[in-house]
C-alpha cells in the first residue's frame, strides 16, 4: 500500500510543481529583460525538440537522425504562407505542424521498412533531400534562403495587446510572444507525452520496448504505434521549427535542415538528462545551456565537452543524469508506472468472483 | 553532353565512395556497428597524413604508409576500450556513442587546424590524365577506383581464405557459439575496426589529394558510404562496391544534367534502390 500512496503522492507533486514551474516562467516576461526571454525562448524550443526525439528514440525505439526534417519543413512552410500567401504568422505555425505531419507519411512508407540502423540512416538522408530540395525552392530564396518582410512578427496577432499591457516596444511585445506560444508548445507537449504514456497506448508502447513478441502475442500491434508516434512527433517537431524561424526571423536551407542544430544538440540533450524518462529532456536542456553559455568564450569547445559527456553517460549511466538522481533518492517525477493489479480472488469452489 | 563521359566519371567517383564505404561495412557486417563518427575518421586520419608530409616533408604516398599502423592502433584502442563497452543487443548505446565521438573529432579537428580548406600536395601527377578509347580519364580518379577494386579483392581474400577471416564471419553469424571455439568477439571485433581504419586512411590518402577538405567533411562522406553499403547489402563487400559506384554514376548523371542535383541524384538512387530491395542488392547476412 505504501507503494501506492507514494506514485499517487509523487504524483500530484509533479503536477503542483509542473503548475508551478510554468506560472512563474509565463509571468517572467513581465520582469525579466529581453535578452533573459529569448535565450529562454531557446531552451524551451530545444526541450520541445527533446521531448519529441525522447519520444520517438527513448519510448518507440525509434532512433532517428532526420528530425531536422520536419523542422526545416515547418520552418519554410510557415515562411512561405507569410511570404507567399500573407498569412497571419500564428496560422503559419498551425499549419506548418499540419504540413509536418502530412510529410511524415510518406517518409515513414519509406523509412520503416528499414529497421535499426539503416532506419537511422535513411532519415538522415531523407533529410538532406528534403534540404537539397527545398534549396531549388526559388520563390523563398533558393539556397541563399529568405528574411521575413520587416514587421511580420509585430503585425502578428496579440502583440499590440501585450504591448500595451508591457509597455514595450513592439519587437519586445514580439519576443514575448513567441516566448509564450513555445512555452505553452513545451507544457502541452510534456502533458500530452505523460497522457499518451500513461494510456493504454502508452502501456502497448513500452510493452513493445521490453519484449516485441510478448507484446504482440497480446493484441500490440508495434507498426501502428510507431506510426502513430511518428507522425505525432512530426507535428510537435514541425510546430517548434516554424516557432524557432519566426523568432530568427531568417532562413536558409541549411539552417533550417542543420544536422547539428536540430538533431545533435538534441539528441545530447536527452542523452544527458535521461533517455526515456519524461524529465529527462528538460534537465539536459537546461545542462545544455549552462554548458554552453559557461564555455562560450572557448568557441567550439562546448561540443568536445557536450560529447564526452554524452559519451561518458552511454558508458556509465545510460538513464542519464534524471536516471542517475532517481537511482539515489528513489523520488520521481511524473511516474509512468501503473499499480500492480490486485490479485484476483477466488471463491471456495474456485470460481473467478 | 556526352553520356559515355559521364558514366565514366561517375564510375571514377563511384571508387572514391566504394573506399569510404569499405571500413564501414567491414564493421558493420562483422559487429553490427553504425559508427557514425567513420566520416570524420576519415578527415581525422587525412589530417595525420598532412602532418606527416609537413613535418617529415615527404610525398603524401610515403606519408600514408606511416599513417596507417597509427590508424590501426587508433582502431584497436577505440574498439578495445570504448565501443566493446556498448556492443549489445541495443543499437542506441553504439550509435550515441559514435555520434558523439563524432563531434567530438570534428572540433578537436576545428581547434586543432582551424576551418580552412587543406589539400594533400601529391605533385605533377595530380593533374595527369589517359586516353582511353574515345574518353580521357584522370590518373588520380582512376587510380582511385582501382585501389578501390583492389581493397575490396584483399579484404575479401582475408574474409574467406585466412583464419581472421573464418574468426570474423564466425563471430558474425554467431557470437556465442563462437566464444565456445575459443575465440574472443572482442579481439576480433578490435582488429576489424583497426582494418577499417587503416582503409579509411587510404580513403583519406585518395580523398585528400583529389579535392580540398576541411574538419567538417566528415557527416557528409559518412551519408554517401553509409548509402553504399546499405544499397549493397550487409556484409557483402563486393555489394559495397557496387553501392559506391552507383552513388557515383547517378551522381554523376545528376550533375550533369543540373550542377545543383549532384548530391540529390545520389540520394535519390539510394531510395530508389531500398524501395525496391529493403536488404539491398547483395544482402550476406540476415539481419
Amino acid at each position: 500500500m505504501t507503494q501506492i500512496s507514494n506514485l499517487t503522492q509523487s504524483r500530484s507533486f509533479s503536477f503542483a510543481l509542473i503548475a508551478l514551474l510554468a506560472v512563474v516562467m509565463a509571468l517572467l516576461p513581465f520582469f525579466a529583460p529581453r535578452a533573459v526571454v529569448q535565450d529562454l525562448f531557446m531552451i524551451l524550443a530545444l526541450t520541445v525538440l527533446a521531448l519529441n526525439w525522447n519520444m520517438l528514440a527513448g519510448f518507440a525505439g525509434l532512433v532517428s537522425v532526420g528530425q531536422q526534417a520536419f523542422v526545416g519543413i515547418g520552418a519554410y512552410t510557415a515562411f512561405a504562407g507569410v511570404i507567399l500567401y500573407g498569412l497571419d504568422p500564428l496560422t503559419g505555425v498551425l499549419i506548418a505542424g499540419i504540413v509536418a505531419m502530412v510529410l511524415s507519411i510518406p517518409v515513414a512508407f519509406f523509412t520503416f521498412r528499414l529497421n535499426g540502423a539503416y532506419f537511422a540512416i535513411a532519415t538522415w538522408v531523407v533529410a538532406d533531400i528534403l534540404r537539397l530540395a527545398f534549396s531549388q525552392w526559388k520563390a523563398v530564396g533558393g539556397g541563399t534562403g529568405t528574411s521575413l518582410p520587416k514587421g511580420t512578427t509585430k503585425d502578428m496577432l496579440g502583440v499590440q495587446a501585450i504591448k500595451d499591457a508591457l509597455d514595450v516596444s513592439s519587437a519586445a511585445a514580439a519576443d514575448t510572444m513567441l516566448y509564450w506560444l513555445v512555452l505553452a508548445l513545451a507544457l502541452v507537449t510534456l502533458v500530452a507525452s505523460y497522457m499518451f504514456l500513461r494510456s493504454r497506448m502508452g502501456l502497448g508502447l513500452q510493452a513493445i520496448r521490453d519484449n516485441v513478441n510478448a507484446a504482440r502475442s497480446v493484441g500490440v500491434d508495434p507498426l501502428r504505434l510507431k506510426a502513430l508516434v511518428f507522425l505525432l512527433t512530426a507535428f510537435g517537431t514541425g510546430i517548434c521549427g516554424a516557432l524557432i524561424f519566426l523568432q530568427l526571423g531568417r532562413i536558409t536551407p541549411n539552417s533550417a535542415f542543420a544536422v547539428t542544430d536540430w538533431t545533435a544538440f538534441v539528441i545530447f540533450i536527452v542523452v544527458i538528462g535521461g533517455i526515456g524518462t519524461l524529465p529527462g529532456p528538460i534537465i539536459g536542456a537546461v545542462v545544455f545551456y549552462i554548458l554552453k553559455r559557461l564555455l562560450s568564450d572557448y568557441g567550439s569547445v562546448y561540443l568536445i565537452v557536450l560529447g564526452l559527456i554524452g559519451i561518458a553517460i552511454m558508458l556509465f549511466a545510460r538513464r542519464g543524469l534524471w536516471g542517475m538522481l532517481k537511482e539515489r533518492t528513489g523520488f520521481d517525477l511524473l511516474p509512468l508506472s501503473h499499480r500492480p493489479p490486485a490479485a484476483v480472488q477466488t471463491t471456495k469452489e474456485g470460481a473467478l468472483t | 553532353m556526352n553520356w559515355l563521359d559521364t558514366l565514366v566519371q561517375g564510375l571514377l567517383l563511384g571508387g572514391l565512395y566504394a573506399l569510404f564505404a569499405a571500413g564501414l561495412s567491414l564493421v558493420f557486417g562483422v559487429m553490427r556497428l553504425v559508427n557514425l563518427a567513420h566520416g570524420d575518421l576519415i578527415v581525422l586520419a587525412a589530417y595525420l597524413i598532412l602532418m606527416i608530409t609537413t613535418a617529415l616533408g615527404i610525398n603524401p604516398f610515403l606519408a600514408a604508409l606511416f599513417a596507417l599502423p597509427v590508424m590501426f592502433a587508433l582502431g584497436w584502442v577505440l574498439q578495445t576500450y570504448l565501443l566493446n563497452r556498448v556492443l549489445g543487443e541495443d543499437i542506441l548505446p553504439p550509435l550515441l556513442v559514435t555520434f558523439g565521438l563524432s563531434v567530438v573529432i570534428q572540433n578537436v579537428l576545428l581547434q586543432g587546424f582551424t576551418a580552412d580548406s587543406r589539400k594533400l600536395a601529391a605533385g605533377a601527377i595530380e593533374s595527369q590524365s589517359l586516353p582511353l578509347g574515345p574518353v580521357t580519364v584522370g590518373v588520380m580518379p582512376l587510380m582511385t577506383l582501382v585501389t578501390a577494386v583492389l581493397v575490396i579483392v584483399v579484404l575479401n581474400q582475408v574474409f574467406y581464405r585466412t583464419a581472421l577471416g573464418r574468426a570474423f564471419r564466425a563471430t558474425s553469424d554467431d557470437m556465442v557459439t563462437v566464444q565456445l571455439m575459443g575465440i574472443q568477439p572482442q579481439r576480433v571485433f578490435a582488429i576489424a575496426t583497426g582494418i577499417a581504419l587503416v582503409v579509411a586512411t587510404i580513403a583519406a590518402l585518395f580523398l585528400g589529394t583529389r579535392s580540398n577538405f576541411d574538419p567538417s567533411i566528415g557527416p557528409a562522406r559518412l551519408l554517401y558510404a553509409f548509402e553504399a553499403v546499405i544499397i549493397g547489402g550487409l556484409g557483402s563487400l563486393w555489394g559495397t562496391l557496387a553501392g559506391g559506384l552507383i552513388i557515383g554514376v547517378a551522381q554523376a548523371l545528376g550533375a550533369a544534367i543540373n550542377p545543383e542535383w549532384q548530391i540529390l541524384a545520389g540520394h535519390i538512387a539510394f531510395v530508389a534502390v531500398l524501395l525496391v530491395r529493403p536488404r539491398g542488392l547483395f544482402p550476406r547476412a540476415n539481419d
